[in-house]
């Protein structure tokens, strides 16, 4: 397992004191300080590795059946990667079901590349020397819409039907604590730890939530995806293991992408 | 093998400044894995750049730097189109390099 590293961001740190230490004479409150971090860090964000890394996946020959993902389809046509995310969690006739992007990289790694849903996952989520294909080729795909307008669609049936059951639970109570999403993320000016906590039911902070995710986590390392943001919810929740792709994901994203509709998607970002 | 640098340089006034981010876990020899042994330190140990055949920038590094460090400096001397090289060698002999043209 991955464990918090005390010594993680030195380089980061030391290089950019100067001008964070400059204004840290100035007053304000640390949430503004952290804000201040996270811009002197963006300038060398390290998601370009995974950025780099998820491109050159994409156009590799893989898999049993030997083809890239150059034909896959993210929903604008087989291969189109511009702008794709920004239009995901999305309707897709060809697997009768609403995908995000995850599902949808799954959908391609299996059905064209011929791989194993077991071999497309081996690691979900990367720890170390332990890479993840997923978050990298993730952050491909997602950087490739930086700029773009989310524009979520409901003119399908089933793409209502994913709002309306990713909206019902994030007000869904349970678990041991009794927590819903909403109890976490419905109120204005929350926080756990030091951490901020968006109100997500609020535009503002929906759009703003959803628009810098794949991020890079300074305190982790590794760039990590939106299904890695709703598992580890969910394990804060005290809920069930979530299941990778699951429908029970694709209608959370799908509530959390369509509400940011309007906004600028501005990721791989890089957080705390 | 390490996977490529990313390396971007650029003209401002008359100095270049170049910006690279390495990936490497530089492994400080103080964490534990999840059955309590000691993960053994791996880190990059020598940094170089050069342009135009001269040593631009030499740095000794240690457990302290970042994982996936990202390093900025800037040096006089050079043109846009001329070429950045920097290379790293880790403590277990890894090496890696890479270049990029200096934009205007
Ligand atoms: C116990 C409290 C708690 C619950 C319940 C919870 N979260 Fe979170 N959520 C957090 C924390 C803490 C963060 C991380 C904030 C940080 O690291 O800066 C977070 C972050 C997020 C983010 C990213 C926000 C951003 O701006 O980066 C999203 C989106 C999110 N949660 C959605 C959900 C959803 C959907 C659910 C329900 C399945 C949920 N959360 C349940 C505590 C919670």
């Amino acid at each position: 397992m991955m464990q918090w590293r005390g010594g993680a961001l030195m380089l980061g740190a030391a290089l950019v004191a100067v001008s964070v230490g400059a204004q840290a004479q100035s007053g304000g409150d640390t949430i503004k300080k952290i804000e201040e971090y996270r811009q002197a860090l963006a300038d060398g964000n390290p998601a370009d590795l995974w950025e780099a890394r998820g491109e050159d996946l994409w156009k590799q020959k893989r898999g049993p059946k030997n083809v890239s993902l150059e034909r896959c389809d993210l929903g604008k046509g087989p291969g189109v990667v511009k702008g794709a995310y920004a239009e995901l969690p999305r309707y897709f006739a060809d697997a009768d079901r609403v995908m995000d992007l995850e599902s949808r990289l799954l959908h391609c790694m299996t059905t064209q590349q011929g791989m194993t849903r077991a071999e497309a996952l081996k690691v979900p989520f990367g720890d170390g020397e332990k890479r993840s294909d997923m978050e990298a080729l993730s952050a491909y795909v997602a950087g490739e819409s930086r700029g773009v307008k989310m524009n979520v669609s409901q003119a399908h049936a089933k793409e209502r039907q994913a709002y309306a059951l990713g909206q019902k639970l994030f007000y869904y109570r349970g678990g041991p604590h009794d927590f819903a999403c909403a109890t976490c993320h419905g109120e204005a000016n929350k926080r756990i730890r030091l951490q901020d906590l968006p109100n997500l039911t609020e535009t503002k902070d929906a759009q703003k939530a959803y628009t810098t995710w794949p991020a890079y986590r300074v305190s982790q390392g590794e760039l990590r995806t939106m299904q890695w943001r709703l598992n580890d919810c969910f394990r804060q929740q005290r809920f069930p293991f979530l299941e990778f792709g699951s429908d029970t994901s694709v209608a959370l994203l799908t509530f959390l992408a369509r509400n940011a509709n309007g906004a600028e998607f501005n990721a791989p970002a890089i957080k705390r | 093998m390490a996977d490529p640098m990313r390396i971007r340089a650029k003209m401002e006034g008359d100095k270049t400044v170049v910006r690279v981010l390495m990936s490497h876990e530089m492994e400080t020899g103080q964490r534990k894995d999840s059955a309590g042994k000691t993960i053994p330190a791996m880190f990059i140990q020598e940094v170089t750049a050069t342009c135009n055949g001269k040593t631009v920038l030499s740095a000794q590094w240690g457990t302290s730097i970042s994982k996936n460090p990202y390093l900025q400096f800037a040096f006089s001397g050079a043109k846009a189109g001329d070429k950045v090289v920097v290379s790293w060698v880790d403590s277990k002999g890894d090496k890696r390099t890479d270049e990029a043209a200096i934009a205007a």
